[in-house]
């Protein structure tokens, strides 16, 4: 059931984020030439996101992704759609944005689960 | 009649009310064994959904302190942004998925491991490359808190559904199985009573015919006897057997 093969962390988020990421060594770039972070900054179109973060999703490799709040609200419907257990989706804070759990979809999740409890 | 309601299609037959039975009974025990995994599955998410509450805040804190190494860096050393995002070719920290039986349930964690060397190690970062190093320690350190936090939200997933199902399957026993085996027994019951009742008013009613001949048989035999014995001739004995009863042709 667990992907054996999911093994990498994607990330997208702004160009701070993922270069710190990326210091820390989960870029990949597969002999595809596919790679398994994306950099998203204002002049990004959100169509972009959407096709990546959908990509992300369908591949079998990846088992993580972190996508930084704010860009996470700009493709807030695709992520509440994401119900699979894999890729887990992890949404953090940026610089400029500090972690706010009002906004995360997982939590939001929970506050539905328990607020019929 | 009793039996309202839907019930399974059976011969009412006393096997068939053993069977049935025995059904019920089945049932009523996957029913409080359902109920107690999903008891317990529940008590476990509720642990998790605490966890991953902290280890939310946590993160929040830890990306925190990346964040200010890594604009530390950017001040001594200049942006490496575009450096880093050119040499990224294997990733190095990689995640193992293992999977933890819970009550019944697989449910995955993630572990994290370093494949490989460091890359970096080599990239021409030369001045503040302590800098350097410390934020990829930082970030490598926040990377393990996240791969943690994401171990927790696959496994709430995961469990979540697990609950959903087993609660479906627990109202269904209770609402719809149990409620028709025991509208197909109370059926079962009736129908054997009816069909007893029947034959005893079979049996009685045979009976009642059966005294109702012999009565007037008996009066027409003293009938008989009582002008024999006027005309003073002997009276035959066997003239009672001449009226042949048919045994079977009633």
């Amino acid at each position: 059931m667990a992907g054996k093969d999911r093994s990498l962390i994607a990330v997208i988020g702004d160009e701070d984020s993922v270069t710190g990421l990326l210091l820390a060594g989960v870029g990949h770039i597969d002999n595809k030439q596919r790679s398994n972070f994306l950099v998203v900054d204002a002049k990004t179109p959100v169509e972009k996101i959407e096709q990546t973060f959908a990509d992300f999703t369908k591949r079998k490799d990846i088992a993580i992704i972190l996508i930084t709040q704010a860009v996470a609200d700009d493709i807030r419907p695709m992520i509440d759609d994401h119900s699979e257990a894999f890729p887990t989706v992890l949404e953090i804070p940026s610089k400029d944005h500090p972690y706010d759990p009002a906004k995360d979809s997982v939590l939001k999740r929970i506050q539905r689960l328990f607020g019929e409890a | 009649m009793s039996g309202a309601g839907p019930r399974l299609a059976v011969f009412p037959t006393r096997m068939a009310l053993t069977a049935m039975k025995n059904r019920l009974n089945g049932a009523q025990t996957g029913h409080s064994l359902l109920k107690r995994k999903s008891e317990a599955l529940t008590r476990r998410f509720r642990e998790i959904v605490k966890k991953i509450d902290e280890a939310k805040r946590k993160m929040g804190k830890v990306m925190q302190v990346a964040s200010f190494s890594y604009a530390e860096v950017k001040y001594s050393t200049g942006d490496i942004g575009y450096q880093v995002r050119e040499s990224a070719k294997s990733a190095q920290l990689k995640v193992r998925a293992k999977t933890e039986n819970v009550s019944g349930v697989q449910l995955p964690a993630f572990d994290m491991y370093i494949d490989g060397q460091n890359a970096f190690e080599l990239t021409g970062l030369g001045r503040g490359g302590q800098q350097v190093q410390k934020c990829k320690d930082t970030y490598a350190k926040a990377c393990e808190v996240l791969v943690e936090l994401a171990s927790l939200q696959t496994a709430f997933v995961i469990l979540d559904e697990v609950i959903k199902v087993t609660n479906r399957r627990v109202n269904a026993i209770e609402h719809v199985i149990i409620p028709r085996i025991e509208n197909t027994i109370r059926w079962i019951t009736s129908e054997l009573d009816e069909q007893d009742r029947e034959e005893f008013f079979r049996l009685k009613k045979v009976q009642n015919k059966k005294k109702v001949v012999r009565d007037e048989n008996d009066r027409a035999r003293e009938a008989v006897e009582g002008g024999a014995t006027a005309d003073n001739a002997p009276s035959n004995i066997l003239s009672q057997y001449d009226i042949d009863e048919d045994v079977i042709f009633r």
